[in-house]
């Protein structure tokens, strides 16, 4: 229980940062000899590190293979859908920004200053490309102007998303035979934007799954539960590399000849069921941790069996485990890389392309990883971020 | 075997229960009236939750008749859903939904089952907290109240889907001794406004003042019932003399 009376005697707060200094860095001597110990540490390495970033590390690779990294071998003179695509995210994180604020205004706002950041980069680049990254933060202004309009509604910000993640694959693909958006073919796509999909699709996909899968692994109908523990006990016996493999080589064996599911189609289906066959235990876990009383409760003030997981049960056993599902989300975002092994060119894959193409470049391969790591780091880390922002902002109420 | 009164709100014809091979429940028969207010008392174990359970089908009986307001309560899932809405139910650990504000744990059941629009399902339920003492609560969560105050919440909750009966189980057992009165107060208002209650509680002062009837369990069978003067002055059973003897 909180006490909520109001009470007199303050807690103790330090004065300021002298106080602070003195308080966690220097309490005795054995502390400040360890914050000594760690500032000299500190200064040896980022001294290091930074002196070999801005002299002796060589950054061509990277500087000049920008479009490489981003997007593969996505036709260049189509490259105005990709620009499309971030623009309509810009203006949906303006409104979003305007109608949620909190972390999502902390991420529209990095995102702003990235694209600002890219447009005054000093590398080689159009001037309309530099433009419109300079328009985009404008598009998030736009946005966020037009979510101060009472008719915005969060549902309908909610279908924009959902909307937008479905304009974004058919403008990737376009359409076989169209002038306008003429059909470009899935294994030309690459870099960033594939890793993105791919993770993108696996989450989106394998969450309702998962969640189907729990609820049949719980069924009191003896077929259902058997099918649903035979499939997330076979799926997560084996290693995703197999499961790509059975997806893109095995699966085609299979099928009849007309019937050709394409490539980049096969991996993210495979990473879909290696995915939701983990978030099934997952959310396992969170169902069982929730105590009969609340189902018992939900029953007898009238409500369904549907509405009692729909509204009571579910709701709890996913705020319990969201920390383990943001975990396994940025896990499937990292083992996007495996989809190299059946033959896509994501962003791990890129950086051993761009290795390849020129012979001077063969031995930077420090300055290649480095960046893709750093890439890689930037967006688990915002996931994490968020998942912590995402618990907060649940967890009101909770003892 | 339509003999049944329209003044019996409830009927028990020879209600038997198993867990496995455990028998919980050995041949209940009981009647219980309109408006009537029925304490239920006994031992540890006696069956006195199961019981109530099975009238709103928490718990399924597995032999014998139970008819809710003229609905049997079969396998059916529209009788079952039918005498739920019928009941409103109380539980000894609350029970609240701790995701939801107070005022969305009240109105939850009203605009999902009963289809209110909210505005309608927001202002009965101010109404309900107002009659329960705590309109200031609404907008907490359940987690930030007392348990007095939760539980005067889970009165709230059951009484929004405007039940004819009201079923308790221990009301006031998990509750520091200054909170239980709290919670009294309400039930005995609530059973003077002449809604039918069953109560399983050891709170045997709230029994003298408002129970109509006391009904005492053990072993999973009732070993006597009558009105509260009655029953407490002249026990006819020694199980429920050595009984009254321990707790009074
Ligand atoms: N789900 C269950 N599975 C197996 N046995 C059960 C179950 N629920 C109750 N029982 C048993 O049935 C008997 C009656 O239980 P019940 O909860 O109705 O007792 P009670 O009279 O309410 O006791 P108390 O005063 O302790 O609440 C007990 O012996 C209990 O162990
Ligand atoms: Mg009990």
């Amino acid at each position: 229980m909180e006490a909520t009376t109001e009470t007199v005697v303050k807690p103790p707060t330090f004065f300021g940062p002298v106080d602070w200094l003195r308080k966690s860095l220097f309490s005795t001597w054995f502390n400040t000899l360890l914050t000594f110990l760690s500032l000299w540490l500190l200064y040896v390495v980022l001294r290091g590190a930074l002196t070999w970033a801005f002299t002796t590390a060589d950054w061509a690779p990277v500087t000049n293979s920008l479009k490489l990294f981003a997007v593969g071998q996505y036709p260049l003179d189509q490259m105005w859908r990709l620009g499309v695509i971030i623009s309509m995210i810009c203006f949906l994180m303006g409104v979003s920004w305007r109608l949620w604020g909190g972390t999502v205004r902390t991420f529209a706002l990095a995102m702003a200053v990235a694209l600002g950041v890219m447009a005054l980069m000093p590398v080689r680049m159009d001037l309309t490309l530099r433009l419109w990254f300079l328009v985009n933060p404008a598009l998030m202004a736009l946005g966020y102007l037009t979510g101060r309009s009472p008719a915005v509604k969060s549902q309908w910000v909610m279908l924009g998303w959902l909307l937008s993640f479905v304009a974004t694959i058919v403008l990737l693909s376009g359409f076989k035979g169209s002038a306008l958006l003429p059909r470009v073919a899935t294994n030309l796509w690459g870099g960033l934007t594939l890793t993105f999909l791919l993770a993108l699709v696996g989450i989106v996909a394998s969450f309702p799954i998962g969640v189907l899968l729990a609820l049949g692994r719980r069924s009191s109908l003896p077929v259902v539960k058997a099918m649903c523990v035979l499939f997330i006990e076979l799926v997560r016996g084996v290693p995703l590399v197999t499961i790509l493999f059975m997806a893109s080589i095995i699966l085609p064996l299979f099928l009849p000849d007309n019937l050709r599911i394409d490539r980049v189609l096969r991996a993210m289906t495979g990473m879909t069921l290696f995915a939701a066959a983990y978030m099934a235990e997952n959310i396992r876990g969170g169902l069982q941790a929730i105590p009969r009383g609340q189902e018992e409760a939900a029953k007898a003030v009238g409500l369904n069996g549907f509405q009692t997981m729909a509204l009571i049960v579910m709701p709890q056993a996913l705020r319990a485990v969201i920390p383990a599902i943001v975990g396994q989300f940025i896990a499937l975002f990292m083992d996007t890389t495996l989809a190299v092994i059946v033959g896509l060119v994501e962003l791990l894959a890129i950086g051993k392309t761009v290795l390849q193409s020129r012979p001077e470049w063969l031995l930077l391969d420090t300055e290649v990883y480095l960046f893709i790591a750093a890439v890689f780091w930037v967006f688990t880390y915002s996931m994490s971020y968020a998942s912590r922002q995402l618990e907060v902002a649940l967890g009101v109420g909770e003892r | 075997m339509t003999e049944m009164n329209n003044d019996d709100i409830i009927v028990c014809r020879d209600v038997h229960k198993w867990f496995g091979d455990f028998q919980a429940l050995c041949g209940i028969t009981t009647t219980i009236a309109r408006g009537e207010v029925v304490v239920i008392c006994g031992p540890s174990g006696s069956g006195k939750s199961t019981f109530i359970r099975t009238i709103n089908r928490l718990e399924e009986h597995q032999r014998g008749d139970i008819i809710v307001d003229g609905i049997k309560l079969t396998n059916d899932i529209r009788n079952i859903a039918a005498i739920r809405q019928e009941i409103g139910m109380v539980f000894q650990q609350f029970n609240l939904f701790p995701h939801l504000t107070v005022l969305s744990n009240i109105t939850l059941a009203p605009i999902w089952v009963r289809k209110w629009a909210k505005a309608k399902a927001d202002e009965a339920a101010m109404e309900l907290l107002e009659r329960v003492g705590i309109p200031e609560q609404a907008l907490k969560y359940p987690g930030q109240l007392s348990g007095g105050q939760q539980q005067r919440v889970a009165i709230a909750r059951a009484l929004a889907m405007q039940p004819k009966i009201m079923l308790f189980d221990e009301p006031t057992s998990a509750l520091d001794p200054e909170m239980i009165k709290e919670v009294l107060d309400v039930m005995v208002e609530l059973a003077r406004s002449g809604i039918t209650m069953i109560v399983v509680t050891h709170e045997m002062g709230f029994a003298r003042e408002v129970a109509d009837r006391i009904i005492f369990f053990d072993f999973g069978k009732i070993v006597e019932q009558n009105t509260p003067d009655l029953f407490f002055e002249s026990p006819e059973h020694d199980r429920t003399k050595l009984f009254l003897s321990q707790i009074l």
